[in-house]
């Protein structure tokens, strides 16, 4: 795998916006971004209220999402380009829910939303009209997903990479930042988890550092690269960041995300956890 | 289920709920307000915490832990950066100019 067939930059993107066969697709979790302006010619993918289940905490499943697909207008064989805010921890978790049900050429723009805006680069209201496709996604690849029960089996057995900042994994605060810290769960981390914050991955304009870089991070991490990793956040987006990187651009083999992540496992009765924060 | 999302901050303003640790203030050049800065929260150490789009007006708000905090904005017109520092629950402000 190499950066020129899962990454494109804002200049590409912009010399590609009428090629056809190439769709680019914003995803947020907040639309009114979309609404404000967007890529011309970008459709918007809704994190929340399109890629979830409404009942269940999962995805939507496998016609589901090839419903969502057909009506978007994006079929099998076209080239899709995803971006968003929040230096693309969303894109990348669609990224990679794309790679679940085995889109074959999904892309990034590097640097995301952030990185078009700080380029001055044209945003539009305009909703595209695509006409409709018949989209046949395929089963999902769970190679590519852990879930809960393999990584409590995983503790101190495979790379578990918690991408969470310093303060989330050390206990102290249960959430990103700019989130009110409320949540009944525990505090703390996986324990053997190895700390390597997603923003470590990423220049201040989003985006995503150089591959010499990136090795030297997760080496000086102490990450083995030669057992299998499971990456985690707190509800599985940033960990899509930096699978994306491990995977995508590192070329790790055995890599999967827990979109469980830490508001699963930080609920679960009577497994190990790890919190630095509470003096025992 | 709430996610990680950082959407556009709205100018209401902040109240003291009593529990939380805000940091919060405006992106300014000059004395005007600056929308649509990408806003950063930078631990003591370094270490990016979280990141916030400025509203119209230019405010933006975390919810943060005591400690000393570093606030940096990145915008077309400039990057600016302050510090502030959270002794505890309440609302801890700090303006951020861009040069």
């Amino acid at each position: 795998m190499s950066r020129e067939n899962v990454l494109v930059s804002t200049e590409w993107a912009e010399r590609n916006l009428n090629t056809e066969g190439v769709v680019f697709a914003e995803v947020d979790e907040d639309t009114t971004a979309y609404d404000g302006g967007h890529i011309p010619g970008a459709v918007r993918l809704d994190w929340k209220e399109e890629l979830q289940d409404h009942v269940r905490r999962d995805f939507v499943d496998r016609s589901g999402f090839e419903k969502l697909l057909s009506e978007k207008g994006i079929a099998n064989d076209d080239t899709v380009v995803l971006y968003g805010g929040n230096n693309n921890w969303f894109a990348a978790y669609a990224y990679w829910y794309f790679k679940l049900y085995g889109h074959q050429d999904v892309r990034l723009l590097d640097g995301g939303r952030k990185k078009w805006e700080l380029d001055g680069r044209e945003l539009t209201k305009e909703v595209p009209v695509r006409e409709a496709t018949t989209y046949t996604a395929s089963e999902q690849d769970l190679s590519l997903r852990a879930f809960r029960d393999e990584v409590v089996e995983a503790i101190n057995v495979k790379n578990l990479v918690d991408v969470r900042s310093p303060d989330e994994f050390a206990g102290r605060l249960l959430a990103p930042a700019h989130l009110p810290q409320e949540a009944a769960q525990r505090a703390g981390h996986i324990p053997s988890a190895i700390n390597v914050p997603w923003s470590k991955a990423a220049n201040e304009d989003g985006t995503f550092k150089s591959d010499e870089e990136l090795r030297a991070l997760y080496e000086e991490a102490g990450l083995d690269g030669s057992r299998p990793t499971i990456a985690y956040c707190r509800i599985g987006e940033r960990s899509s960041h930096s699978w994306f990187v491990l995977r995508e651009l590192l070329g790790h083999q055995d890599v999967k995300n827990y979109d469980g992540s830490w508001t699963e496992y930080g609920s679960l009765v009577g497994v190990p956890v790890a919190n630095p924060s509470e003096v025992s | 289920m709430e996610g990680c999302g950082a959407p556009q901050q709205s100018a209401e303003p902040v109240r003291d709920s009593g529990d939380q640790v805000v940091v919060t203030g405006r992106v300014l050049a000059g004395d005007e307000p600056v929308g649509g800065a990408y806003v950063r929260l930078l631990d003591s150490g370094g270490e990016f915490t979280a990141e916030v789009v400025s509203a119209g007006s230019g405010d933006f708000r975390f919810y943060a832990a005591p400690g000393a905090w570093r606030v940096r904005a990145l915008h077309r017109a400039g990057t600016g950066e302050a510090l502030v520092t959270a002794d505890g629950v309440g609302v801890h402000r700090t303006d951020v100019v861009l040069s």
